[in-house]
């Protein structure tokens, strides 16, 4: 009897014990929640793409101001043809923002002076209401701010929330905010920012040459263009992104959409770490990844030849047709052990 | 001990004293500022064509379906007030010239490329709309001309007409061109009336300026697009798709987006007003 019951208890802790650590793992968020961030607030610096930031490394949760501006703005969507953009800072993609679990961050966010429309911010990394959108939501000339303290490590997407929300995104106000865990990610060699948006255009009546946001297109989904950072050819020629042979390359992939998943590849790679969906699930050997609309993932892969690497939307008519290709440049020597072009076999 | 007291007694009724004095003061004050500002409307002629709107039931961009709201007519200004009618207003009105007029009442970009108190920004064309204006100026500006803001239902109740209907809401095209005229840039520059007219006659509702209106914050949306629930005493909230009439209307969402972005005395760089009136006619 005895013997039964030192056993129940046992089996009743060895319960108890799994169930802690149950709620532990899923609420890592709470710890967050009560660090300090130390300092007076300074103002943390921002890229566009396909730059981004240094990696947060092994310091503290610290105070940090965010400045971003939103815009209405003419630019080359591709080839020699404008589309009226609505931006953060002036690009397309936005700012990326890099911070760390723990940190407090200010965000201001100025709509210009000349701004039509009146503009917010929704960062998916915040937990609040609409994620900011109806504290920042600023009339032109106005600024607006919030503060938030980041708690759950991933790579999140930001957009305007204002309505018409789809024109909002469709227009391109977008980008991406990382919060890195504790201690940082790993150490790579190279680190770069790539967004994907899908584009419904058709002609300005008020400007020749000049293409503006479709509603009926966007509606039915049907868009003429899928980019990668707002526009044809951004990571193709003279602006591919580049590494060397040996090199381990981590991308932060964003979609802001506003309507379509990425089924994102690179030609030629496989993915060695992919933090699905930008959390802190890593998949391995993965060839391509889905990236929802206002969603986002880190892959990595290490180059082991040289040569030109096609980063795709692997639903390919939007590569083929569309616009959605960029390229990665891979410079170094080759190595016939894992890829050598035997040439033509057959006999004479 | 008894002493102490006393002396308390008398050290706190010296307080009250003093302090009822002080409020008195500032009861005085008060009432002198009042009487120096605000209340002193010097009226203005204006010349401005008021067209006659007859009015009738229409469906709120947020609402649902079922409901109706009833529009009585009323007269509106045929356009914007310019801003030479608005300098004229200033020059007899001291207390709204910009050094003059307090911040409560309108924000600090307040006529904001004035060259002066009373002299139009470089190169403003006195035709154009009048912008950076107040809410508080504007009704302001509508009393001194016998007039009133037009109420956000007659605003979209007049919007809802093209140049040959009184209601266009269900043409595909409808929305879609104003849409592209609010992505354009800069047209709060233009003169009035260089366009052509809608249905009732009415000029430049879409392609200058946003208007003020006189309940604009009465549908209180949420400035986040996507949340569709109900806020304080049964307003709508959210330029949400879910509590809208018409979610294809983008330019409405856009109207409303601007609305619920604004205070009563913000100024924008393409945020005028015009006026309207009451009418007892009642025409067919």
């Amino acid at each position: 009897m005895t013997n039964k019951l030192i056993m129940l208890s046992f089996v009743m802790a060895v319960i108890f014990g799994a169930c802690k650590n149950g709620t532990n793992s899923g609420n890592s968020s709470q710890s967050a929640v009560d660090m300090v961030a130390e300092g007076e607030p300074q103002v943390l610096e921002v890229t566009g793409a396909p730059k981004v930031p240094a990696p947060v490394g092994d310091r503290g949760p610290k105070k940090w101001i965010v400045n971003l501006e939103t815009t209405e703005m003419e630019g080359v969507i591709a080839d020699s043809i404008s589309y009226t953009f609505w931006t953060f800072n002036n690009t397309v993609p936005g700012s990326f923002i890099r911070v760390r679990v723990g940190d407090e961050v200010t965000l201001n966010l100025k709509n210009a002076a000349n701004s039509v429309l009146p503009h917010n911010i929704d960062l998916h990394a915040v937990t609040g209401p609409g994620g900011g959108a109806a504290a920042t939501t600023a009339a032109p000339g106005k600024e607006a701010s919030f503060t938030f303290k980041a708690i759950n490590p991933g790579l999140y997407v930001y957009h305007c929330a204002a309505p018409p929300v789809p024109m909002h995104i469709g227009n391109g106000m977008y980008g991406l905010i990382l919060v890195e865990p504790a201690g940082g990610l790993p150490k790579v060699d190279r680190e770069y920012y790539i967004m994907q948006g899908d584009f419904y255009t058709k002609a300005s009546a008020a400007k020749k040459g000049l293409l503006e946001f479709d509603n009926d297109k966007a509606v039915a989904e049907n868009p003429d263009y899928v980019l990668f950072n707002g526009k044809k050819g951004s990571l193709l020629g003279a602006n591919m992104i580049e590494a060397k042979v040996g090199e381990t390359v981590r991308l932060f992939v964003g979609n802001g959409g506003p309507n379509l998943t990425s089924s994102f590849h690179v030609i030629g790679e496989i993915f060695d770490n992919v933090y699905l969906e930008g959390g802190s699930q890593v998949s391995h050997n993965i060839q391509t990844t889905m990236i929802p609309a206002g969603g986002a993932a880190i892959v990595e892969f290490k180059c082991e030849v040289p040569g030109e690497f096609v980063l795709v939307d692997h639903s390919l008519s939007r590569a083929f047709n569309k616009g959605a290709l960029g390229k990665l440049k891979v410079t170094g020597d080759a190595n016939p052990k894992v890829f050598k072009a035997n040439g033509a076999t057959t006999k004479e | 001990m008894m002493k102490v007291l006393n002396w308390l007694k008398i050290l706190l009724l010296v307080i009250l004293v003093s302090c009822n004095k002080q409020n008195n003061e500032l009861a005085i004050n008060a009432n002198n500022h009042s009487k120096s500002n605000s209340n002193t409307i010097h009226r203005i002629s204006s010349d401005v064509k008021m067209v006659y709107i007859p009015g009738g039931e229409y469906k709120p961009f947020y609402g649902s379906d079922s409901v109706l709201t009833k529009v009585v007519p009323f007269l509106l200004d045929e356009r914007a007030v310019t801003n030479e009618e608005f300098l004229a207003f200033v020059k007899a009105n001291p207390q709204w010239r910009k050094s003059n007029v307090k911040r409560i009442y309108a924000d600090s970009t307040y006529l904001r490329d004035w060259l002066s108190d009373t002299e139009l920004p470089k190169n403003a064309k006195p035709d154009a709309p009048v912008c950076f204006v107040s809410w508080f100026a504007a009704k302001a500006y509508a009393q001194t001309v016998g007039k009133r803001l037009p109420t956000l239902d007659e605003w979209e109740f007049v919007a809802m007409a093209d140049e040959v209907s009184p209601n266009a809401r269900t043409k595909p095209e409808y929305s879609n061109n104003i849409t592209s005229l609010y992505l354009q840039k800069d047209r709060q520059f233009n003169s009035v009336k260089q366009s052509k007219p809608n249905y009732w006659g009415v000029y430049n509702v879409f392609d200058l300026i946003w208007e003020w209106t006189d309940d604009f914050n009465s549908v209180l949306t949420t400035n986040d697009s996507r949340t569709g629930q109900y806020e304080d005493k049964n307003l709508f909230c959210a330029g949400s798709a879910t509590s809208s009439t018409d979610v294809l209307n983008y330019a409405a969402f856009m109207r409303f987006a601007l609305r619920t972005s604004v205070k009563a005395n913000y100024t924008i760089a393409n945020l005028g007003f015009r006026c309207a009136k009451d009418t007892t006619i009642i025409k067919k």
